[in-house]
């Protein structure tokens, strides 16, 4: 019994400290610093715990019900990585903006502890409530500024839809569990046979239910709203940490319980990767708000990680996962130069804003252009090799079809990148922005942008570790 | 006398999650309404996961939905609570006046 407590000390761990970290913020007044210092603090001890935790073979605990491997080990990092980073780059934001509240760092905690779960369940039961500690942090988190209606209204409605995704996900689970009569991933899987074709409903509604939560096409409608009307620092953790964890949700889905359904899968996740590829090129060109537009793009990037999915084979699972890995850090760098438009206490978020930039910030213009040509998947920068793995995986598989949507997509999206790209280097100059940025917004947007441009020359750091992914 | 079978069960199960699914989508008047359709569609799931526990003798069925019931209480208060903060803001809860953010 012992033994298998060790492995989950990680999330024990967090949790331990985020109670703690509650009991700072309601006996401390004014403990608002040092519980964002202390959970940078905690963030910093969560990676040496994790890689502490074995991850050399597949360990199954709590009767089955958890899972440790070395994808949920890797994701984990990830998770952890860049949720420090995110609180890094927020903190002068929510100075500016008046919500540098002690429950910030704590919601944000509790919904990465929820995604470590998530990551790691190996049972329907474990599954939804992991899902549902990480979603209900982010009701709350994505209305964090209550006294801006935007912020309200965009809370509102995730909440809205998101419940009903989580409905929809499970009833689907109820589904299985009665066709397969067991709760358990690897069971459901044994159980399936000619007479239990009604998993195949519950699988219908459950890829549903998670394709709400990456926003694929056509699930996709909450994402623009949601992105826009919450505070800057929320929009990123939104556009990253929720979609690690879910698509890691969908690995664990498609290759545990629905392994034996691959012909019924394979069509669905390829429409929905079909469909947000070109939904989400299309429908970002004629946005004018920064954060509206990042959210059609992330609906696209989500469709070439789906791309990935489809294949099947271990080699597209190894291609979604660094994909996933590459776009975090674009949309960090991305958010940190964001971050950046500050004049008088105030953050501007609009295309228009950028305009003449390069002339009094030649700086935060270049990572821009680096940044936004890495997004548009342009080489040698690191976005290219992510839409490059993708698409030898699925190539490999004899799915030119979906290859060639993907390429075309990726044409149609250069479009708005460079787009922005013009304003920033050829429209009027419309003055300067503040310049004295807390050092860890700097830290984050210069390493960010050095790992984008400097990834080519050493692309096997990441296919080193992400090539111990082996599922199938 | 009509035997009760799992098939009665599973047709009120899938007959209230409708109910729940369409409140979503028709409802044009009160998000409130919208709370009580998501309350709906958890009654039928854990409509669904009762009959299933019982009619194959495996109790995890009955351990879910209690989970279930714990979060759906949880996530209840939190909509309640965003509600409270949308109406201080906005001075209405109709659905069809919700639309400050759109483009």
């Amino acid at each position: 019994m012992m033994s298998e407590i060790y492995y989950v000390i990680p999330e024990i761990f967090l949790s331990l400290s985020l109670m703690f970290l509650l009991l700072i913020g309601v006996f401390k007044k004014n403990g608002s610093t040092i519980v964002h210092n202390l959970s940078l603090l905690i963030l910093i001890i969560e990676i040496p715990l994790i890689l502490n935790v074995p991850s050399s073979s597949e360990y199954l605990i709590f009767n089955e019900s958890y899972k440790i491997d070395y994808l949920s080990n890797f994701i984990k990092i990830l998770i952890v990585i860049s949720t420090l980073f995110v609180l890094l780059t927020s903190s002068e934001y929510l100075k500016s903006i008046k919500i540098f509240n002690i429950e910030y760092p704590i919601l944000i905690l509790s919904s990465i502890l929820g995604m470590m779960v998530m990551v790691s369940s190996n049972d329907l039961i474990v599954f939804y409530i992991g899902l549902e500690l990480q979603s209900l942090a982010l009701y709350v988190l994505a209305s964090f500024n209550r006294d801006n209606i935007l912020s309200s209204e965009s809370g509102l409605k995730y909440f809205v839809l998101s419940a009903l995704s989580s409905g929809l996900l499970l009833y689907g689970c109820s589904l299985i569990y009665g066709f397969s009569s067991s709760t358990n991933f690897l069971q459901i899987s044994y159980n399936y046979n000619e007479s239990t074709q009604g998993i195949i409903f519950g699988m219908v509604f459950i890829l549903v239910g998670l394709a709400f939560k990456i926003s694929a096409v056509p699930f996709h409608m909450w994402a623009p709203d949601v992105y826009q009307g919450s505070p800057t620092s929320v929009t990123l953790f939104f556009a990253i940490l929720p979609k690690i964890a879910a698509l890691t949700a969908f690995i664990r889905f498609l290759y545990t319980p629905f392994v034996n359904l691959i012909d019924q899968w394979q069509t669905i996740i390829i429409f929905l990767s079909i469909a947000s590829m070109l939904f989400g090129a299309v429908a970002a060109i004629g946005q004018k708000n920064l954060k509206r537009l990042i959210a059609y793009s992330s609906i696209s990037h989500m469709g070439y990680a789906l791309a990935g999915l489809s294949t099947g084979t271990n080699q597209g699972i190894q291609s979604s996962v660094s994909y996933i890995s590459i776009y975090l850090i674009m949309n960090l760098a991305f958010f940190s130069s964001i971050f950046m438009l500050k004049k008088d206490q105030r953050y501007y978020e609009s295309i228009d804003d950028l305009s003449g930039l390069s002339k009094n910030h030649p700086i935060l213009s270049l990572s821009l252009l680096i940044v936004l040509f890495s997004l548009a998947g342009i080489p040698p920068l690191a976005g290219f090799f992510a839409k490059f793995y993708v698409f030898m995986a699925v190539i490999e598989q004899s799915m030119f079809f979906l290859a060639i949507i993907g390429l075309l997509s990726t044409v149609i999206a250069a479009f708005y990148y460079l787009r922005i790209i013009k304003i920033i280097y050829f429209d009027k100059d419309i003055g300067k922005y503040d310049t004295d940025h807390n050092i860890g917004l700097k830290i984050s947007l210069i390493f960010t942008t050095i790992l984008i441009l400097i990834y080519f020359v050493y692309p096997s750091s990441l296919i080193y570790f992400v090539s111990k992914i082996n599922l199938v | 006398m009509i035997e009760i079978a799992i098939g009665h069960y599973l047709t009120l199960g899938a007959i209230i999650f409708l109910i729940g699914i369409v409140g979503i989508f028709l409802n044009r008047k009160n998000v409130i309404v919208i709370l009580m359709s998501i309350e709906l569609i958890l009654l039928a799931v854990n409509i669904n996961l009762v009959s299933f526990s019982i009619f194959m003798n495996d109790i995890s069925g009955q351990i879910f939905t209690l989970f279930i019931l714990t979060v759906a209480a949880a996530e209840a208060a939190i909509g309640l609570a965003i509600i409270v903060v949308y109406y201080r803001n906005s001075g209405t809860i109709r659905v069809e006046e919700i639309d400050k953010l759109k483009g």
